[in-house]
């Protein structure tokens, strides 16, 4: 039986497409207006609302804590006092991810981690006689977020403390009366915050939010719309730009954190005395520059595009709509050099543009791929340039 | 005419008004979208490049401006459809902030109360037009496609300078051979299609797929835009088609509002444009071209001051061009003749709204999503055609056709929460009134704006908290624009093309050499394409090239 999540009765009501997914069992709004290229630009223009609950929720607390984590994470979670967030992923002995997730301190010897899929087993697996619990939480938070440049304003007028968060700070306050954590985080590479309220107030949250919002072109957005924002942004999505190491059938599915360009996490390795899980893989991928690719972003050369296009006898597409699926890049003779993983057509950039997996000798910015798809029944391969992620990433972001 | 005709042959004798000025390689006459494409185009080329624009504000028409805390208006030009995407790319827009906003309504009042509402979906578009006609519902997709198959085959013409069909040089005739060649190649349906729009009236070709008065109204509306024509005379077609062939992330007809409006879009270009090099100089009116010996040696400022540069681009009108900052004598009389029998008659204006919250339609109760996009006053083919027939005989609309934008609905930022913009395209105004003069009439214009809102939008008055009203003579005063047409020169067949602004002068040359025109008065036109400037541009370097290969620049 699909579960809703706390915030249904809100976002079932705004619905007018009555076209939903399922999102780890609970029902998710695919898009909530008849355009989600108009929901897409609340969050760039505006701020838009969406309701990311179903994530898997895990409470990790106790004396230990910090030492658990320090031990399971890849990224040193010592760096991250209470009052912080990290982006962060957990790893295999061989050093190929597991998964990725944001892990809030939201309180001395107390976290909160989020993950796409079910992580419970593994985390118990690991406790290994320390004084740490780790509990699934999923179902005892609603989880708002509040994306875009507005979002800041709009906040801070119902908690004022949130205007002073910087990003990935959390804070402890109140919305309406009732008791969230509030983080400056999200999943569209805009300023953005997300609101964690008790299941059981997440209604009140919701109207108080939307409440402060009317008459300022904040408006829900969905899935599609959140995809669109996370690809320009350079956002991983698990089972779609990679797999977990876990349930993957050959290396050729996994992926090292250095390969989805995740490097940055390891960049004080050298004085980080952590035994955490893969840290000799990671290591020695480092010192031995034995990455297989990177992920990286590609833009479509334009005037290819429209001359192919045009060549078929066709109006260049310009589809902003997602596409979460394996198209590969070749080189000039057409041997294949790797794979795309998530594509669109980018309103805010302009360009048709490209998460995707290139060897290493080619993510220098600026080199030279061919992406090829299919059109008018057959394949054409199309110029494209590497370039750095995230390709969208306005100063807003993190300022 | 031009008030002084200063021919100054030595720097010596010029008033230069720092050490530097007589390093610039082009100064560009004019900062609105197109004066800024073309010096960012030059300036990215490698050339010194100096924009001189008269006012406190770069933008020209497309401009927007905070008349009322909180209230932005966009004074003239109001929305985005025909830009060209290879613009935005090779002057990299999209670092500086390039955002144009989906509209994703249409929403076309009727004056029965009903109204047709069109949105992003196709299913529900179909049963919109259904509630009108089930037979125009399905005549609709046979309508988009034809006229799709038009733009496609028309749309290059956009992008590149048209041949000259009057010179003998290969490369013009090679130029026309393949134009001749492209429209040889297509399908009979589709050229004729093309000339039937090139040619004809909206009406005639409205009415072959459609028999329900407010999709022709609605689809009719586009074809008299800025243009003195109605939807039944001949030529309407053609302005149609402009309208159609307009292109959002690549689909034809849709329409964006530019973040902040199209002042937004020129502050960008600006910043672009100085990103490239250029140097921009306001409250810089230019009194004159200077020449000597028949070619621009610079321009005098209406202070007396001088500037000096190799390539003089004018970004104003065609009348301006040749008439006013040169001295006609200077032209061929035939170039003079023409530009003289240049129709501009400009029979728009704009009335800008600030309101104290969103016009209540009757029949969608409280809803105001319908907002989101230009909402249509134009209900029939008879409602515009009759508006058209009191501009004839020289009197403005009683009951003017409105294209309007409630710009906050889509970009909160242009007013404060709950309250709105609405700005309000009105035709037809004529120039030139038989019976009186702007001046007299602006506000009895305004009268009649509002109280035709009124008629649709019950209690409209009561949400108005001010209005601006800006009358054909209001933008020739303020914009420059000759008779305050919006596209420098109406969109009529024998001003398009081969023929913009006149017969062997469309390819952005002037007989002055190193004086060149890159407004809207040149091919393709007006609509904040700003391909005139991107054309201008190349024909200007290309010129600079082969005169640096020794060949000759031709001029």
């Amino acid at each position: 039986m699909i579960r809703t999540t706390p915030f249904h009765e809100r976002t079932a009501a705004l619905n007018e497409t009555g076209i939903w997914e399922h999102w780890s069992n609970h029902l998710v709004a695919t898009r909530y207006q008849m355009s989600e290229k108009f929901e897409y630009f609340a969050i760039r223009n505006t701020a838009g609302l969406f309701d990311t609950s179903p994530l898997y929720k895990y409470r990790v607390h106790g004396p230990d804590a910090d030492r658990f984590l320090a031990g399971v994470l890849a990224r040193d979670i010592r760096t991250c006092p209470t009052g912080r967030a990290q982006y962060t992923v957990w790893c295999d002995d061989r050093g190929f991810v597991v998964e990725d997730g944001v892990v809030l301190h939201v309180a001395p010897e107390e976290y909160l981690l989020t993950a796409a899929e079910p992580n419970l087993a593994w985390f118990l697996a690991l406790v290994d006689g320390l004084e740490v619990a780790v509990d699934d939480v999923s179902g005892d938070w609603g989880v708002l977020a509040v994306q875009g440049p507005k979002s800041r304003e709009l906040l801070a007028s119902l908690a004022p403390d949130v205007g002073r968060l910087a990003y990935f700070d959390v804070i402890s306050t109140t919305i309406g009366g009732l008791a969230v954590h509030v983080s400056r985080t999200g999943y569209t590479g805009d300023l953005g915050f997300e609101i964690w309220s008790h299941a059981a107030d997440a209604v009140a949250v919701w109207d108080a939010v939307w409440g402060i919002s009317r008459g300022r072109g904040v408006i829900p957005f969905g899935m599609t719309a959140l995809y669109m924002a996370r690809i320009e942004a350079g956002l991983l999505l698990l089972d779609v730009d990679f797999h977990s190491s876990r349930f993957a059938w050959t290396d050729a599915d996994r992926s090292t954190p250095i390969e989805l360009g995740l490097g940055w996490m390891f960049r004080d390795l050298a004085t980080d005395d952590r035994a955490f899980i893969g840290h000799e893989a990671v290591r020695r991928e480092i010192a031995a520059k034995s990455s297989r690719w990177r992920l990286s972003g590609l833009i479509l050369d334009w005037q290819d595009y429209d001359r192919i296009f045009d060549a078929a006898g066709l109006i260049p597409p310009k589809d902003h709509t997602p596409i979460q699926d394996e198209y590969y890049i070749y080189d000039d003779e057409l041997n294949q050099l790797g794979y795309a993983t998530s594509q669109l057509y980018s309103p805010i950039l302009q360009r048709h543009i490209a998460l995707a997996r290139v060897p290493i000798h080619l993510t220098a910015p600026g080199s030279r791929v061919k992406l090829e798809l299919g059109v008018s029944h057959r394949y054409e391969y199309f110029d494209a340039h590497v370039a750095r992620l995230p390709l969208f990433n306005p100063a807003r972001r993190t300022a | 005419m031009p008030k002084s005709t200063a021919t100054s042959t030595t720097f010596a004798t010029s008033k230069l008004d720092r050490p530097t000025d007589h390093a610039w390689d082009a100064i560009v006459i004019g900062g609105g979208h197109n004066g800024l494409t073309n010096a960012a185009y030059l300036a990215k080329a490698g050339l010194r490049t100096l924009v001189l624009e008269r006012r406190h504000l770069v933008g020209g028409a497309a401009i927007t401006e905070e008349l009322r805390p909180g209230y932005w208006f966009t004074t003239f030009s109001y929305a985005l459809s025909l830009l060209r995407p290879d613009i935005i790319h090779e002057l990299e827009l999209t670092k500086h902030g390039f955002m144009p906003i989906l509209m994703p309504t249409t929403f076309c009042p009727m004056e029965n109360g009903d109204y047709l509402l069109l949105g992003q979906d196709h299913g529900e578009n179909h049963r919109e037009i259904a509630r009108h006609s089930k037979h125009d519902a399905d005549a609709y997709d046979a309508f988009n496609h034809d006229v799709l198959k038009v733009c496609q085959a028309i749309k290059p013409l956009l992008d590149a300078a048209p041949p000259d069909i009057f010179s003998d040089d290969p490369e013009e005739l090679v130029a026309l051979a393949m134009l001749g060649q492209r429209f040889r190649r297509l399908d009979k349906k589709v050229l004729h299609d093309a000339v039937r729009l090139l040619t004809g009236s909206a009406a005639d070709f409205l009415d072959d797929y459609f028999e329900s008065d407010i999709l022709k109204g609605y689809l009719a509306s586009s074809s008299i835009i800025g243009t003195k024509v109605g939807p039944y005379s001949q030529g309407s077609g053609l302005v149609l088609l402009y309208h159609l062939m307009g292109e959002h992330d690549g689909e034809f007809g849709a329409w964006a509002f530019h973040k902040r409006g199209n002042g937004g879009f020129t502050q960008l270009l600006a910043r672009a444009a100085e990103s490239f090099g250029v140097e921009i100089r306001l409250e810089s009116p230019v009194e004159t071209v200077i020449t000597a010996g028949g070619r621009a040696t610079g321009v005098a400022l209406d202070d007396g001051r001088e500037l000096h540069a190799p390539i003089v681009v004018s970004a104003l009108d065609p009348r301006r061009t040749f008439l006013e900052l040169v001295d006609p004598r200077q032209l061929p009389a035939d170039l003079v003749e023409a530009i003289t029998r240049f129709r501009f008659q400009g029979t728009s204006a704009k009335v800008n709204f600030a309101l104290d919250g969103y016009p209540r339609y009757p029949a969608l109760g409280d809803r105001t999503d319908q907002y989101r996009g230009f909402t249509n006053i134009g209900p029939s083919m008879e409602y515009l055609e009759r508006a058209f027939d009191e501009a004839k005989y020289g009197a403005f609309s009683q009951r003017p056709y409105l294209d309007c934008a409630v710009q906050s609905a889509v970009d909160p930022d242009m007013a404060p929460p709950g309250k709105a913009v609405m700005s309000c395209f009105v035709q037809y105004a004529p120039y030139h009134l038989r019976a009186s003069d702007w001046d007299t009439q602006r506000q009895p214009l305004g009268d009649t704006v509002q109280a035709t809102l009124e008629s649709f939008f019950p209690g409209f008055s009561d949400l108005v908290i001010q209005r601006e009203v800006q009358t054909p003579l209001d933008i020739e005063r303020t914009v420059g624009l000759s008779e305050g047409n919006i596209f420098a020169g109406e969109f009529l067949a024998p001003q398009m093309y081969f023929f913009r602004p006149a017969p062997g002068w469309s390819q952005y040359r002037t007989p002055i050499e190193g004086y060149y025109q890159c407004g809207s008065g040149t091919h393709p036109g007006g609509c904040v394409q700003v391909t005139p400037g991107k054309l201008a541009a190349l024909r200007i370097l290309k010129d600079r090239d082969r005169a640096r290969a020794g060949t000759g620049a031709r001029v």
